[in-house]
């Protein structure tokens, strides 16, 4: 068979894959190698890929999962032991090797560790194994995390009582529940029946009641500082021109009445939550930590709660997915270590849609032009040049000029025609960072992707098809609009992925043109006029270097840190899906128009 | 009809008549077949260049109307450029210019108050590759309506419906016009092209080698359409097919390096040509 083929052709044919027989006959073309280098590449890509994603799914994903809390005992002579403590609980983090090079400290010890013979500097080696415990309880080890030698440790124990808290401040607290005092004064110790469930109860109550002072805060209050502050802008702006009779006076004795009558209605406000507060602060929790030290809280200040060594697979899961809606829908709290991101999610959410917005149109009309209209020539060549070398500009100088055209020149102008008070008394409105600013910028930023993936797909539209409109009496601009921009579409929206994917992750040029750690209102709420596109921001990737590389305990910050990517990369994988579920229902209506 | 050479078709007043009517006034006014204007279309001394190349040579050709006109010639010889300056499609490309005249129904197409656009719309044509729009069967066929315009769906119906009967389509796409027109074999996508030239109701189609990419059957279809629609329409087809020329035309056009060589009816150029080229050619023995 392989011999009749080969008469037949002379020449070496390539073959489909799967066909072995006759790839054993065929000498291999001179080609192939290429096809190893090819697949030796994808293979390297590819390792890269999973290995990235692997670490941060994993360590994302761990940071929700309720690990089990042991509790270890360290010989007396330990160096880690803390407070003459040597007894810790807490969630095993990592376990890895240590070499530590002992150098001499004195010139005796230099004489005794020298070498006889060469002279040289013995170093003493000591390698050994340790662990990395979460003890939790910062308010007490003055750290989430603390590090011991595993030939230290006497023994090690899973204690089913102990319990894990998630605390209003200073992190998790891990320890044994003793007593609770409840508001009344009635005391109910752990030994007795029902307590867990009294807990349980209170804790329920405390969040509800949270819940409330919540609302009150953000909502009602917040609505009222708005305009508290308005006034206020508006009353100092009126006392500075002290020339325009009684309107004026009229006008500053509305808006001092106003404020008085602000000013009451939150004064109520106030008083409610600091009531709930009190009721929150009403039952105290007695506990003792590992080491026997003991200490108390209020309820109030305790979140949620498990025994982390009781809990059967079923709660481990609930628990899972409790923290995780907990992390994605929270606010963050002390310093951004601990509480949600919610802030973060929703800001990089909007910054990138209306990065978007802005970018398709101007991409795709500048493409039209540059496709359909110009004359093609060396000016439209270096243009195009100029537009895919904007691709390579680094993105902090987007930031600057950002920063120095919209935030300063266009802000600025903003202000000066629609906001004079915030001119005059210097409290910029547009004319300071702000989200619309910053996802104008990154639009700029992501325009040359945009152009470049909407010229090619205009420029794939078949030829056929625009003569074919053209000998209808159609016009160019309705062959443009009725045929080529519809069958571009596709494309046109993978520019917007490839866009969107890279907006959502940039950082650098954010910093200068509105995000913050920590933003006070999100920049879509309740209050009048709903979308406050002046408002800085928080965004997912400034929220992880702020967390990870900002924060005073950067240990404790990294599975935060790691959780905070993992939802970042969620957040760009469910748009993109959006954008590619939208491209193929497009494609599907657009397709064959192979010829 | 007049069998003498092509120089002697053009009547002598035919380019002067400056104050014609609108073609479609014309149009009526005609009576029986035979007195059909000779020279509907016509080439007055014309020559076409591709920026520095030219590739038409000072043609004098008049094509009459209603009757097919075949243009025939090896590749390259400038056929399918002299079809598409007939609707000017040629002017998308840069750096084209042009001599002499051409002129349709008397008026010149390169009249500075003719807009190219409502030209194009007097004149359907079909492409050597069907190219449907990527929508339905429907919108395919009223797209130059659409175009121009029109909005009551009693006129589209209408038009979809006597444009895919004339188009010989219609009882095998009554069913779903709404589905997408890539859901056609190759011979309806280009019988829907056709559809789509007609719809406008045109005075001229120009067919520039509808059949080089059909079968067999599906090109005998697209033949037998021809024949029917050069009752209603001028029909010019550019044809690599020797046969397919003698079956369709009436007047045959022979091209050769840019140079009408020899034009005449069809049955003349085939059985006894004057040129020996022309001999050569349709014979088989070169090109």
């Amino acid at each position: 068979m392989a011999d009749a083929e080969k008469e037949i052709f002379p020449c070496p044919m390539k073959r489909m894959k799967g066909n072995e027989n006759s790839v054993r006959n065929v000498k291999t073309p001179p080609g192939e190698a290429g096809v190893w280098f090819a697949s030796m590449g994808l293979a390297l890509g590819l390792s890269m890929v999973v290995l990235l994603f692997g670490l941060i799914f994993v360590r994302g994903f761990g940071f929700f999962w309720p690990v089990p809390v042991m509790q270890i005992e360290l010989q007396d002579d330990s160096e880690a032991a803390f407070r003459g403590a040597t007894t810790f609980a807490g969630a095993l983090a990592k376990t890895q090797q240590r070499t530590d090079r002992i150098v001499s400290e004195s010139v005796e010890e230099f004489e005794r560790d020298q070498d006889e013979e060469s002279g040289a500097l013995a170093t003493i080696v000591d390698t050994y194994t340790e662990i990395q415990l979460f003890v939790g309880n910062r308010d007490f080890y003055g750290q989430s995390f603390r590090y011991f030698r595993e030939d230290e440790i006497q023994s090690t124990t899973f204690p089913s009582d102990i319990v894990r808290a998630e605390r209003r401040i200073e992190g998790d607290g891990i320890f044994y529940p003793q007593r609770i005092r409840q508001v009344d004064g009635s005391e109910i110790t752990v030994d007795e029946d029902g307590f867990e469930e009294t807990m349980a109860r209170l804790v329920r109550e405390a969040r509800a009641r949270r819940a409330e002072i919540n609302r009150i805060d953000r909502r009602e209050i917040g609505a009222i500082n708005l305009e508290i502050n308005d006034i206020h802008l508006e009353l100092r702006y009126l006392q500075r021109h002290a020339d325009e009779g009684e309107a004026r006076e009229r006008r500053i004795a509305a808006l001092e009445e106003r404020a008085e009558r602000l000013r009451e209605s939150f004064a109520i406000l106030e008083q409610r939550a600091d009531e709930l507060r009190q009721l929150n602060r009403g039952n105290t929790l007695f506990f003792q930590r590992a080491d026997g030290s003991e200490g108390q809280m209020a309820i109030g200040d305790l979140y949620r709660f498990h025994y982390p060594n009781r809990i059967g697979i079923f709660d481990r899961v609930v628990l899972f997915g409790i923290h995780f809606w907990d992390f994605v829908s929270g606010y963050p709290r002390d310093a951004n270590m601990e509480g949600g991101i919610f802030p973060a999610i929703f800001g990089t959410l909007v910054m990138t849609l209306i990065m978007s917005i802005a970018v398709t149109p101007f991409g795709v009309i500048a493409a039209i032009y540059l496709r359909e209209y110009a004359r093609q020539g060396p000016l439209v060549r270096s243009v195009r040049i100029a537009v895919n070398n904007l691709a390579g500009v680094p993105s902090i100088v987007y930031g600057v000029f950002g920063l120095g055209f919209f935030v300063y020149f266009v802000g600025g102008s903003i202000d000066a025609l629609f906001y004079p008070m915030s001119t005059e008394m210097n409290v910029p409105t547009f004319g300071t960072g702000g989200i619309l600013w910053a996802g104008l910028t990154l639009a700029l930023l992501n325009l040359p992707v945009v152009i470049v993936a909407t010229e090619e797909a205009i420029t794939a539209v078949p030829r056929g098809v625009r003569e074919g409109s053209l000998a209808c009496g159609a016009s160019k601009w309705q062959t443009m609009q009725r045929l080529v921009i519809p069958a571009s579409a596709p494309g046109i929206l993978t520019g917007m992925i490839l866009a969107m994917a890279r907006g959502a992750g940039e950082v650098a040029p954010l910093m200068l043109v509105g995000v913050v750690a920590l933003a006070p209102n999100l920049p879509v709420d309740t209050n009048f006029p709903f979308v406050h596109l002046e408002r800085k921001f928080m965004h997912l990737g400034f929220h992880i270097y702020d967390v990870g590389f900002q924060s005073p305990d950067s240990e404790a910050a990294i599975p935060t840190v790691f959780a905070t990517t993992l939802i970042l990369i969620m957040l760009i994988v469910a748009l993109n899906l959006t954008a590619i579920l939208i491209r193929n229902h497009l494609r599907k209506r657009h397709k064959a128009s192979a010829f | 009809m007049d069998t003498s050479n092509d120089n002697s078709e053009r009547s002598p007043d035919a380019g002067g008549e400056v104050s014609q009517p609108r073609m479609q006034v014309e149009r009526q006014a005609l009576g029986e077949r035979g007195t059909y204007r000779q020279d509907y279309i016509s080439f007055l001394n014309y020559s076409f260049f591709y920026g520095p190349a030219q590739v038409l040579y000072d043609i004098e050709l008049a094509m009459p109307d209603r009757q097919v006109t075949a243009l025939i010639g090896p590749s390259g010889c400038g056929k399918s450029t002299l079809l598409r300056n007939i609707n000017r499609m040629n002017d998308l490309i840069d750096g084209v210019r042009h001599e002499g005249e051409l002129l349709i129904g008397g008026e010149s197409v390169y009249d500075p108050h003719l807009e190219v656009i409502s030209l194009r719309k007097q004149i359907g044509m079909v492409f050597q590759k069907s190219n449907p729009f990527p929508k339905s069967i429907y919108e395919n066929v009223i797209y130059g309506l659409r175009v121009a315009g029109r909005k009551k769906k009693s006129v589209l119906d209408e038009a979809v419906e006597r444009s895919l009967r004339r188009s010989a389509l219609w009882d095998e796409v009554k069913d779903r016009l709404h589905e997408s027109a890539f859901s056609l074999s190759g011979g309806q996508m280009q019988r829907l092209c056709i559809a789509r030239a007609i719809a406008n109701d045109p005075e001229i189609i120009l067919m520039d080698e509808p059949c080089s990419a059909l079968d067999p059957v599906a090109t005998g279809k697209i033949e037998d359409l021809i024949h029917e629609l050069k009752e209603n329409y001028t029909i010019v087809i550019v044809t690599h097919n020797m046969q397919q020329a003698a079956r369709v035309s009436d007047r045959t056009a022979f091209f050769y390096l840019g140079k009408l060589v020899e034009y005449g009816e069809t049955q003349q150029i085939f059985m006894n040509p004057a040129n020996s080229q022309t001999e050569a050619y349709v014979s088989g023995r070169f090109g």
